[in-house]
């Protein structure tokens, strides 16, 4: 099985793991100025490359702490993990 | 007055007591007497887990995945800024009181999880090789010698893995999985047994 590596618990089966869509989205800094299509853009509409991709995951059965993958949308393959946000690993 | 308390705990793994006492040979698997725990939450400053291990007698590991004993119990790290602490003299709501009084000054807090896992005792030769069967992660001594813990999943059920030594280890599970993991673990074990016993 594929292996994920958690910056806090080290490689862990991906099953461990909860996907949690793509990284770095920016909230609006002031969502009512936006119309309904900038809305609907910023709730639904998400990148979708063909290549390395940044992306959030939660380890959910480990330290359920969030992290920041590149994962190659091709091959599978995760060219790194770092902690996501605050996070003091 | 304070009140009496007349509720005793009740082992969750009661009914499964019998089966596990039947296992032929090692390793053999033992209920470990229900303990006070508590998740404490707190900033990992070196300073701040250096008052608290004092305060609670010996040290929080300063490592991942690593736990350490302290007076009556023990200190698991959970996570980055998250710890599990045992004692097994405290009452629950007294082990809480106390050790949230100690993070407090700290910014962190501690919440009463007692009735959230129950451990189990897996000692004897082979011990490793039972768990093995339904979980994934490296379970060599070199790897995850004594004082190593970790969290991950055994068969479906997430469980806290606790090294005490090369042939003895502790499962800590949530209480409503308990009777999920014995199970597998006691199918493990008859399946092992059965297979290197002569024909």
């Amino acid at each position: 099985m594929q292996l994920i590596t958690c910056p806090w618990c080290g490689p862990r089966e991906e099953t461990e793991f909860r996907y949690g869509g793509q990284a770095d989205l920016a909230y609006p800094a002031d969502p009512s100025a936006l119309d309904d299509e900038q809305w609907a853009r910023f709730l639904f509409f998400r990148d979708n490359p063909k290549g390395a991709f940044a992306e959030r995951w939660c380890h959910d059965a480990g330290c359920r702490r969030w992290l920041r993958a590149v994962r190659d949308t091709r091959t599978y393959v995760f060219a790194e993990t770092r902690p996501y946000g605050r996070s003091t690993v | 007055m304070t009140a009496e308390p007349t509720l005793t705990a009740r082992h969750p793994l009661e009914s499964r007591r019998a089966a596990l006492e039947a296992l032929p040979g090692e390793p053999t698997i033992t209920l470990d007497p229900l303990v006070s725990a508590v998740d404490l939450r707190v900033d990992p400053e070196p300073a701040t887990l250096a008052a608290l291990g004092a305060a609670l007698g010996g040290t929080l590991p300063h490592t991942a995945d690593a736990w350490t004993a302290i007076a009556d119990g023990q200190a698991l790290r959970l996570g980055p800024d998250e710890w599990l602490l045992t004692s097994a003299a405290a009452t629950p709501h007294a082990w809480e009181d106390r050790v949230d009084a100690l993070a407090a000054p700290h910014g962190g807090m501690a919440v009463d999880v007692s009735a959230q896992r129950v451990g189990l005792r897996l000692r004897g030769p082979g011990v490793r090789d039972l768990l093995a069967f339904t979980c994934s992660i490296d379970l060599r001594p070199a790897a995850f010698g004594r004082g190593r813990c970790a969290q991950t999943l055994l068969g479906q059920a997430a469980v806290l893995l606790v090294a005490h030594g090369d042939d003895d280890l502790a499962v800590l599970v949530r209480t409503s999985f308990a009777g999920y993991v014995v199970d597998r673990l006691v199918d493990h074990a008859g399946a092992r047994t059965s297979r290197l016993a002569p024909v």
